[in-house]
Order: structure tokens, then sequence, then C-alpha cells
């Protein structure tokens, strides 16, 4: 009977004792306020991502050379070199090039992860215009079709089934990676949770409740990648 | 000529504490990454096979904890394995980077078995072959072609998250360029350090890539499918 006494302890003391859980809980609107900054960096991030990964996929699929080749630079520069340092990187040379201009953090964190999501976007869209046949475009030119009706109703329908999976899961990354803005104090959910937890030492709940919110922003969008994924194996 | 020999960069760039630093955070970058990726791939072998299973209760618990871990991102792993377990730095950061990329690769090995037709698994067997021969000789050699490219690019995946480390204080190579660039202080210097660290991993991230590149079209050589 004492032995069950003490089993239970660890709901008045420990990492996840009852304590930590309602300070957590009371305080929040902290973590909300973290959460929205988070989809603002991620939203933006994401449209920064698209029109730069449209542009290099393009760039990519050119008959010109040296537009390739700046393509490719870009492309593998970003993709092997890690987000935190274009990010530091960011934060230490916007400055230096704009020295009467005050940059927030959170315009870093949108510009970092723009432009490390756009090289990753940029290889997608370009493999989705290169699934199409080029005989698809000159058939339809032959038929009549202008180049913006032909690219309206022939090729952009079919390259959207094979470049949407990809899209939504660079999406359910890109909302993950725009926690390094924490590193740094960006104010997103990660930084919130982090200096709540540190100041208190509530580490368990915080970590719990933050993941929940990842967790819960890009679950979804996972879920709506395989069902694109399921639907393009269909055809 | 004389203002350029004496620009605090060049100064820097003389300095040899700058080149032992960021030596020694490369070594603990590279023990990080290579842990991770050999625990990752044992228990992301593990974990797809789980998910694999006839059995409902084991594969059931392999989706779950896939699902649930691919949705979080790896930095509040890493901070998790730090804080809440209660690890020292370089373990946090290894166990933090294992537990996600068990998950993926977990996934990446499904899917190169889902990706052989059951077809020739059922050939196989009524061909005679064991378990293990029909794995080892049909089912495994056109899966693991599927396979290595994912696998190893996300090999250059964790070599780039082990940078996350220095969230709580793991001196590698991204921790380190950070503490030389607070030594050195002048803008022009700072860019000159993140510079040479983005360098270091390019050069280690893009001689992976073109390793799995080469090695993918090596193996594909004669795996194609009949007439091709």
């Amino acid at each position: 009977m004492s032995g069950l006494f003490q089993n239970i302890g660890f709901l008045q003391q420990g990492p996840f004792s009852i304590p930590r859980w309602e300070a957590l809980f009371s305080h929040l609107d902290v973590l909300g306020q973290g959460a929205l900054v988070t989809l603002l960096v991620a939203s933006l991030g994401l449209a920064l991502a698209l029109a730069l990964g449209t542009v290099i996929g393009v760039m990519s699929t050119s008959h010109w050379k040296i537009l390739r080749g700046i393509a490719r630079v870009y492309v593998e520069f970003f993709q092997n070199t890690p987000l935190l340092i274009q990010v530091f990187m960011l934060y230490n040379a916007l400055p230096m090039l704009y020295p009467q201009v005050m940059i927030p953090v959170i315009v870093i964190g949108i510009m970092g992860v723009g432009m490390y999501h756009g090289a990753y976007i940029g290889e997608v869209v370009r493999a989705g215009i290169q699934s199409i046949g080029r005989g698809q475009l000159e058939a339809a030119l032959a038929q009549g079709f202008s180049y913006v009706g032909a690219m309206r109703y022939i090729i952009i329908p079919q390259a959207m089934r094979i470049v949407l999976p990809p899209l939504t899961n660079q999406a359910v990354n890109l909302i993950k990676n725009t926690s390094v803005i924490a590193i740094i104090a960006g104010g997103d959910l990660m930084y919130a949770g982090d200096s709540f937890a540190g100041r208190y030492g509530h580490y368990g709940p915080t970590y719990i409740v933050v993941g929940l919110g990842y967790f819960l922003m890009c679950f979804p969008l996972a879920v709506l990648t395989r069902r694109l994924e399921d639907r393009t194996k269909g055809v | 000529m004389d203002a350029l020999l004496n620009s605090p960069v060049l100064e820097m760039l003389k300095d040899p504490i700058l080149y032992k630093g960021l030596w020694l955070g490369l070594v603990l970058t590279l023990e990080i990454a290579g842990l991770s990726i050999v625990l990752s791939f044992m228990f992301g072998t593990i974990l797809g096979s789980m998910r694999y299973s006839a059995l409902p209760v084991i594969s059931h618990i392999a989706t779950v904890y896939i699902e649930f871990i691919r949705n979080l991102p790896t930095l509040l792993l890493i901070l998790v394995s730090y804080f809440v377990l209660g690890l020292p730095a370089m373990w946090a950061a290894t166990i933090g980077l294992t537990i996600y990329t068990s998950a993926i690769i977990a996934e990446i090995i499904r899917g190169g078995l889902n990706s052989v037709p059951p077809g020739q698994w059922e050939a196989a067997r009524s061909q005679g072959m064991s378990f293990i021969q029909s794995m080892r000789y049909v089912v495994l050699p056109p899966a693991v072609v599927k396979m290595i490219p994912a696998i190893v690019s996300q090999f250059v995946t964790v070599i780039k998250d082990s940078s996350f480390a220095m969230a709580i204080g793991a001196y590698e190579l991204m921790f380190k360029g950070t503490i030389l660039a607070a030594k050195y202080w002048r803008p022009s210097q700072i860019i000159t350090i993140y510079l040479i660290i983005s360098l270091v991993y390019f050069l280690i991230n893009f001689a992976i890539s073109m390793v799995a590149r080469r090695l993918q079209t090596k193996l594909s050589i004669g795996r194609g499918s009949i007439g091709n």
C-alpha cells in the first residue's frame, strides 16, 4: 500500500509533476503567440519559397546554359549547407549591407526558410516540367492552342499531379524548419516554449505542448501529401 | 596593398587558433552525425520492418512512432534529449537526431520494399526459394536501388541538422564558428568565418551527394525492367 503512494510521487514532483502543468497552462497565451509567429513565418516563407522555386525550376529547364548554371549553383549551395548557417549569415550580413535599417528577426526567418526551401522546390518544379514530354506542348501548339493556353490546359494540369505531393511535403519541412529562428531569438513557438521552460525549469510539459503544436500544424499536410501521392499513383 | 595585407580578415586568417577551433568543431560534427547515421540505420530498419509486418499490433506501434516523430522539428527532439532526458550535450544531439532520422529511414525502407510488386515475392517463393533467399536475390536488390538515393540524401540532412546542436551548447562546427565569430567581432570577419564553415559543410555534403549519384547509376545497371 505504501508502495502505491510512493509511486504517485511523480505527480507531486519530478519533470512532469502537476504543479508544472498548472504553471504551463496559466501561461499558455505565451505559447499561443509563439504559434502565431511560427504560422506567419511559415506562410510568408512558403510564398517566397514557391516564387523562388518556380523561377529556379524554370531556369534549370532553360535553353540557356548560363541560366541553368546559375540555377544549379543556387540549388547545390542551399541544399548542401545547413539552414542555420544561412540564417546566421543573413543575420550578420543584412545589417552590414543596410546599417541604417533595423531588420526584424522574423524577416530574417522568412528569407532564410524561403531561400532554403526555394532550392528544394526548384528541384521539384524542374522534375515536374521535365516529366511532361516536349511533344505535348508541340501537339497543343499545332492544334491551335496559344502558348499560354497550352500551358494552362495541357501542361500545368499534368505537371501539377506530379509536383503537388513533393510540394506539400516541402511545406511540412518548411514549417518544422521555421524552428531554427528560435536560436536567434525569433519569438516563434519553439522560442516561446524554450524560454518559458528555461525560466521556470518546466521542460517536460512545455516541450510536450510545443511538440503537439508543431504536430497539429504538420500532420494535416502530411496526410494531404499521402492522399495526393495515392491519387498520382492511381492514374 | 598594405591595407589589404593588414586587413582584419587577413589578420584572422593567419591566426592558427581559427583553424584549430574549426577542426575540433568539425571532428565533433562528424562524430555526432556519424553515430546518428549508424544508430538511425539500425533503428530505422527495425521500425521499417515492423511497419511492413503482418502483425497489426507491431505495425501500429511503428506507424504511431513514425507519424508522430516525422511531424516534429529535429531541434525540439534535441532539446528534449538534453533538458528532459538529461543527456550530455553530444549524446543529446546524437539521440535527438537518431529519434528523428530513424522515422525517416523507416519510411524509406518501407517505400523501397513496397515498390517491389508482390508477384515477384510470390514467384520467388513458388520457385522453392526460402524466405531469406527470396529477400536476398529477388526482393532486396531492386528495393535497395530505390532506397539508396533517399537514404544517402538523408545522411546529408543529418550532417546539416547536427548544427542544431549549438542550441544545447555542443561544441560542433557551427557552434565553434559562432564562438570564433564572437572573438573576432568585426562583421567582415564574422561573414568570412561563416563562409568558411559553409564551404566545409558544402564539400562534405556535395561529396556524399556525388557518391550517391554514382552508386545509383552503378547499381541500376542490369536491374532495369525487361527490354530496358
